[in-house]
């Protein structure tokens, strides 16, 4: 036998030595790649799996394939896999990515770009200028270190607070004018929630430790409280800033008092009335409609800032442009006629997410006039803040949250102490971008 | 059976062993090795060939790329292994597997001989109580993870039947007691496989055998001790390696029971590192390292499995 496990480890050995002299790329591919930013023909692309965006979907491939006979699309939803992530990243090693995508999360962007999985949009000729055209200042946070666009922001879902109207009377707290605006009114109206049996939590954000999670509790927050700052600014970590500190205690006191739960929550907290509040973006509207009674007001901040100067996590989805792509000139096309005013219109009605547009509000006034529920999320649309660019972003985001669960969720250790520590490896990860 | 007599004729042979015997091998079997083919060639592909490539990545600042793209890919010697032993998540995730293991193990074999012979001699309702333990292994961890959140957290039917002893903060975002949960949850779902090994092995064990000892007056727990258990040996030898090979792998229980590896970390297994490092956080190269001392932690423990409990008989 242990003859045997040395002959194994031997073969094993022999195969990977065997293999040091494989692996690196293949050639650089740039000729096809020019000669596929002006080609035209058949594509595929890939779109959301939820039943609002799948509809929106097959209409806008429908209107398009209509008008173009030439240069059919098939659109299909995102192959199923742990995240829809993860299902990008292997296609595109594996070279079967399709030409767009229209789920691409920004804190993946930098992965696929590093992959040399991503078209620069900014190389195409009206690229650099339709997309700030269309999104204005805000394009900005999406553009990456080298100046190009590998993504064209699409829609964001701007985070605000949820209320159960019927649980907030229920707690005697007015549920037409609740007063949540600073963190000292929003601690009484949760501890009010709690002693009187209204509901078990104020509030329930997941608890748990993956990288994603901080984007719903202490990103819309810090985004509020800095003005609109990121977590990082000029290649240095912020969130250890006064009002990161300032947003991690009110967290912390949250937890430490019990108004949130620490122990993941099957199924919706806030749909099954286990939580009074919730952090939820415009899709929740629809999803809610008929099952709470609920109102929306903006995430608190320490001085009670007005809605008007009130900054949140987008929460957006952007569109990928993949270099798999052998007919980019077409997926070009469709990208721009997927976006344009009257597929924004159909977006925003259909799903109630908001297109990174300027000018939202005033683009659309009929519709946000016509469903008043959507008028705030449009206004915050303006004044969403986006993580940060780069292809370390998820293991930015992976510290923060290990930092935060921590000295946060579970009050471990000194918050302000862990925070720094936390900071200074994310600003080295920025540097090493 | 033809022997040599001879000590040249019995030396010269001896030397030129394994080459001569598997050309006569396939010479003599031509049609075993063309049946054996399709399942070296899916070792070469599916394991073989992976493992070497881990190795290799393991050595370089490696990440995947799309087909046709150059881009440098530097050998880095052990700067992986260095970063990998350094880190205080990866090596906190040893521990935990380790922990993992420590009452994985030792529960499964224990558990899974005494039901499985406690099966063999059932008369009544037989073949539901063997459904009844293989029903877990087959249902997939996804499905069942909800059940046991529902039975393990603050306000589940664990703690109210435990009352005041319940420990505080529940089972699975405790520190102490996550992963011990998760230990017994797996040991609980792999059981049924183990029952089964341990049931057929129990086939082989001679009866004659079972008949001496009761004739020299043995009790049942004598039998099962002195006659039972080392018959079962190389059965014990098996699910020992099979329970350490398959808690070293631990990840889905992890990521769905405890959300990511939590509470801070204590129930992050190294698989659950290497799909962080690599697929999330784009290092494959990092976490290939990580797989790599992961290997060779399993193999050094399977194969002292093997040397301590295997006894004469491997």
């Amino acid at each position: 036998m242990q003859r045997r496990i040395t002959r194994i480890l031997a073969v094993a050995s022999v195969l990977g030595l065997s293999l040091t002299a494989c692996g690196g790329g293949g050639s650089g591919g740039s000729e096809a790649q020019d000669a596929a930013k002006s080609a035209r023909g058949p594509i595929t692309v890939w779109y959301s799996n939820n039943e609002q965006e799948v509809a929106w979907g097959k209409a806008m491939v429908q209107s398009w394939n209509s008008a173009h006979p030439d240069q059919q699309v098939t659109g299909q939803e995102i192959p199923a896999g742990k995240s829809s992530e993860e299902v990008i990243g292997a296609a595109i090693t594996a070279g079967t990515a399709p030409c767009l995508v229209f789920n691409t999360a920004p804190s993946a962007v930098g992965q696929f770009q590093r992959q040399g999985g991503l078209v620069n949009l900014a190389s195409f000729p009206d690229g650099e200028s339709y997309i700030t055209e269309r999104s204005g200042d805000v394009a900005k946070q999406y553009q990456s270190s080298d100046g190009g666009y590998y993504q064209l922001p699409w829609k964001s879902n701007p985070v605000m607070i949820f209320y159960n109207k019927d649980l907030f009377k229920k707690a005697g707290l007015d549920p037409d004018n609740p007063q949540l605006a600073l963190y000292d009114q929003f601690l009484d109206a949760a501890r009010k929630i709690k002693s009187s049996g209204a509901a078990k939590y104020a509030i329930n954000p997941a608890p748990t430790s993956e990288f994603y999670q901080s984007q719903f509790d202490f990103i819309p927050l810090y985004s509020a409280e800095s003005g609109g700052k990121q977590i990082v600014a000029d290649g240095k970590a912020t969130f250890n800033d006064p009002a990161g500190l300032a947003v991690a205690n009110f967290w912390k006191t949250i937890y430490a008092e019990g108004l949130a739960g620490k122990e993941t929550v099957q199924g919706d907290a806030f749909a099954s009335k286990v939580a009074a509040m919730s952090i939820v973006g415009p899709w929740a509207v629809a999803v809610y409609k008929g099952k709470v009674n609920w109102g929306a007001v903006p995430v608190p901040t320490s001085t009670g800032m007005p809605i008007g100067d009130i900054h949140t996590f987008s929460d957006a989805k952007n569109i990928g442009l993949f270099s798999a792509c052998a007919n980019q000139g077409t997926a070009w096309d469709v990208l721009k006629f997927a976006t344009s005013s009257e597929q924004d219109s159909a977006l925003l009605t259909e799903t109630g997410q908001m297109p990174i547009r300027k000018d939202l509000s005033a683009t659309y006034a009929d519709y946000f006039a016509k469903n008043p529920s959507y008028k705030e999320f449009g206004e915050l649309a303006s004044r969403t803040v986006e993580v940060p660019g780069g292809p370390n972003t998820v293991e930015m985001l992976q510290t923060l949250r290990d930092a935060y669960t921590k000295s946060v969720i579970s009050g471990q250790g000194d918050l302000t102490q862990t925070f720094n520590e936390a900071a200074d490896k994310v600003t080295s990860l920025a540097g090493r971008g | 059976m033809a022997t040599s007599t001879t000590a040249p004729a019995a030396v010269a042979p001896s030397v030129r062993e394994p080459r001569s015997r598997t050309r006569r091998g396939v010479r003599s079997n031509p049609l075993g090795w063309i049946f054996s083919a399709p399942y070296l060639v899916f070792i070469a592909l599916v394991f073989a060939y992976p493992l070497g490539f881990a190795v290799y990545m393991s050595f370089h600042d490696y990440f995947f790329t799309a087909p046709g793209v150059t881009v440098p890919r530097p050998f880095v010697g052990l700067e992986n292994y260095t970063a990998a032993l350094t880190d205080p998540a990866v090596r906190q995730s040893f521990v935990n597997v380790a922990v993992f293991l420590v009452i994985n193990v030792p529960l499964t074999v224990v558990l899974s001989l005494v039901l499985a012979s406690l099966l063999d001699r059932a008369v009544h309702a037989k073949a539901f109580l063997r459904v009844s333990f293989y029903l877990p292994y087959l249902t997939s961890s996804v499905a069942v993870v909800g059940v046991w959140l529902f039975l393990f957290n603050g306000g589940g039917i664990v703690n109210r039947v435990l009352g005041p002893l319940a420990p505080d903060p529940s089972w699975l975002v405790n520190e102490r007691w996550a992963m011990p949960s998760i230990a017994l949850f797996v040991t609980w779902k792999g059981l049924g496989f183990y029952i089964l090994l341990y049931l057929a092995a129990l086939q082989n064990v001679a009866k004659d055998l079972y008949e001496a000892a009761a004739t020299d007056g043995a009790s049942r727990w004598q039998s099962f001790v002195n006659v039972t258990i080392p018959s079962l040996r190389p059965a014990t030898v098996l699910v020992l390696i099979l329970a350490i090979i398959t808690g070293a792998n631990l990840f889905t229980e992890p990521y769905l029971l405890t959300g990511g590896g939590g509470p801070n970390g204590a129930s992050r297994s190294p698989v659950l590192v290497m799909y962080q490092e690599g697929i999330e956080q784009g290092q494959p190269g990092y976490a290939a390292a990580i797989g790599v001392l992961l290997v060779i932690g399993t193999l050094v423990l399977s194969y002292l499995s093997n040397r301590f409990a295997g006894g004469r008989e491997s």
